[in-house]
């Protein structure tokens, strides 16, 4: 991509399969430009090495990187980890709760039970510092976006749209469907590193009620807020 | 000796900018920076500044400006009628300034953006490697009345050179925009492709640090792209067959397709369109 960026496609599909292949190939791809200021990140199905300033000599780095890529051995990836966010389903938050459970025939109690069952993956961050992008979504949520997006959305909603889920970082317009809020800073500018989920990881939501929800607010403006994490054995 | 720049009057919009903020696009952190780099790095040049020294970005109608303490400065990029005190001051050259010196501008002659570079480069804050400013990331997202932002004061005389050092401000007035295929280019229909080609673009109002949006409507018969990185630089195409020329505080990600990539050249040409001004696209491989 331009002077400043290889990018390296894969077929088009999201699933973790591809997600672990793309993370292996990460991992020899920052092992192998540790002398050089690259950056690289991934997508579903993509990734991009880019570089600060313009490659010099292109031919010889898409060699190595080709060379790379053809090794065939997929690794695992070690130091995967469950997170599991605390989300506050009540009204106040849950704007569309209500028209999903119209919508989609179910009563707010299967709405929360299904989306606070599966273990969403996160495939990567991307859209706004700390915006995960969540995979595993159960089919009976899927629902579309709004038609006219709101202008704000609280920081913190949980939201659906189409075939995602996910948390907004901060408040910001979005068309996404709302069905609570998690009060967990999932991006904190002052943390080395900012963002303590990455790909690669695991989410799992639990439902707590509006006291917790505010006792959980002021731990986290207080700063000691613990997230509840476990190493995960894929 | 900590000196301070006042804010008098913040003008339509400026922000402190360096190269950008690196290594953080996997937690969705735009890379941000000056959006023409080659004014950064002149003015930098002409006060023999390291490089990345942080400037101000000035866009259009600039702010007034008060220094506390003596140091000097030089002015890159567009030509927006410099004064200091009640004195004309040219682009791309060393200005010596004094306690209490007034930097204003006035009318905007050519270019869309202007770089303001001082003595060892302003000190305000660094977040993740950078002085950027960008919203939610640094305290200030843009100038506002009465704010003072640091610099270090230089009495003594520090050798710059008055060396005549000759500046090509051509890029300005540039219709060129130098681009590379995108990833998505390939599965445009061959009419696309040449219009691409062959087609003068205008600048639409709807344009700032984080796109330029483009006036003309295309026919796009592309669907949306499984989310895939995108850069300063990429072009995409709509669902509504408008383009979009993503510039320096871009998001890491996006689902449109990306049909060309602007050339670093490009980016900085870019980065001196406003609103109506054409630009032609000169398709490289």
């Amino acid at each position: 991509m331009g002077e400043r960026g290889i990018l390296i496609e894969f077929e088009p599909e999201i699933s973790e399969r591809l997600l672990e292949k793309l993370l292996f190939y990460k991992n020899k791809l920052e092992e192998l430009y540790t002398e050089v200021n690259v950056e690289i990140i991934n997508t579903y199905n993509s990734l991009l090495i880019s570089y600060m300033f313009s490659i010099e000599n292109l031919y010889d780095e898409v060699s190595a990187v080709k060379e790379l890529l053809s090794e065939a051995k997929i690794g695992k990836i070690n130091n995967r980890q469950i997170f599991r966010l605390p989300v506050c389903y009540d009204e106040e938050f849950g704007w569309d709760l209500e028209l999903i459970a119209e919508e989609k025939n179910l009563s707010k109690e299967e709405i929360i039970k299904l989306h606070t069952r599966p273990f969403y993956t996160v495939y990567f961050t991307g859209f706004l510092p700390g915006f995960l992008y969540l995979g595993g979504l159960d089919e009976k949520l899927q629902i579309s976006r709004k038609n006219q997006p709101r202008m704000k959305i609280e920081k913190g909603a949980v939201g659906i749209g189409e075939n995602q889920t996910g948390i907004y970082p901060k408040s910001s317009p979005g068309g996404w469907q709302i069905l609570g809020n998690c009060p967990v800073q999932l991006f904190n500018k002052n943390n080395d590193p900012p963002c303590e989920i990455s790909a690669g990881d695991k989410v799992k939501f639990y439902s707590v009620s509006k006291a917790e929800l505010k006792e959980i607010s002021a731990q986290v403006s207080e700063g000691n807020f613990q997230l509840k994490k476990e190493n995960y054995e894929g | 000796m900590k000196a301070e720049v006042e804010i008098l009057y913040p003008g339509l919009f400026s922000t402190i900018q360096d190269f950008g903020r690196r290594g953080f696009q996997k937690y969705g952190v735009p890379l941000s920076g000056v959006m023409d780099r080659i004014a950064l790095k002149t003015a930098n040049l002409i006060l023999q500044n390291q490089a990345d020294a942080a400037v101000m970005e000035i866009t259009q109608m600039g702010p007034k400006l008060k220094f506390s303490a003596a140091t000097k400065i030089a002015i890159s990029g567009a030509y927006l009628s410099p004064k200091l005190n009640d004195t004309e001051i040219d682009n791309n050259e060393v200005v010596k300034i004094h306690e209490g010196d007034i930097l204003s501008f006035g009318r905007p002659e050519y270019g869309m953006r202007s770089y303001l570079a001082i003595l060892d480069g302003f000190k305000t804050e660094k977040v993740l490697g950078s002085r950027s400013w960008y919203e939610d990331i640094t305290s200030h997202e843009k100038l506002e009345k009465g704010m003072k932002l640091q610099y270090e004061a230089s009495e003594e005389e520090k050798y710059v050179t008055h060396a005549a050092i000759k500046f090509d401000d051509e890029y300005l007035k540039s219709e060129e925009i130098e681009v590379f295929p995108g990833p998505e280019f390939e599965k445009l229909p061959e009419t696309l492709k040449s219009h691409l080609r062959q087609s003068k673009f205008s600048v639409d109002k709807n344009n700032n640090r984080m796109a330029i949006q483009l006036s003309e409507v295309l026919e796009n018969q592309l669907g949306p792209i499984i989310t895939g990185p995108v850069l300063p630089g990429t072009v995409q195409l709509t669902p509504g067959g408008k383009l979009i020329v993503l510039m320096r505080d871009c998001q890491t990600t996006g689902g449109y397709p990306r049909v060309l990539q602007l050339s670093e050249k490009g980016i900085n040409i870019m980065a001196q369109k406003k609103a109506g001004d054409m630009v032609r696209f000169l398709l490289k491989s």
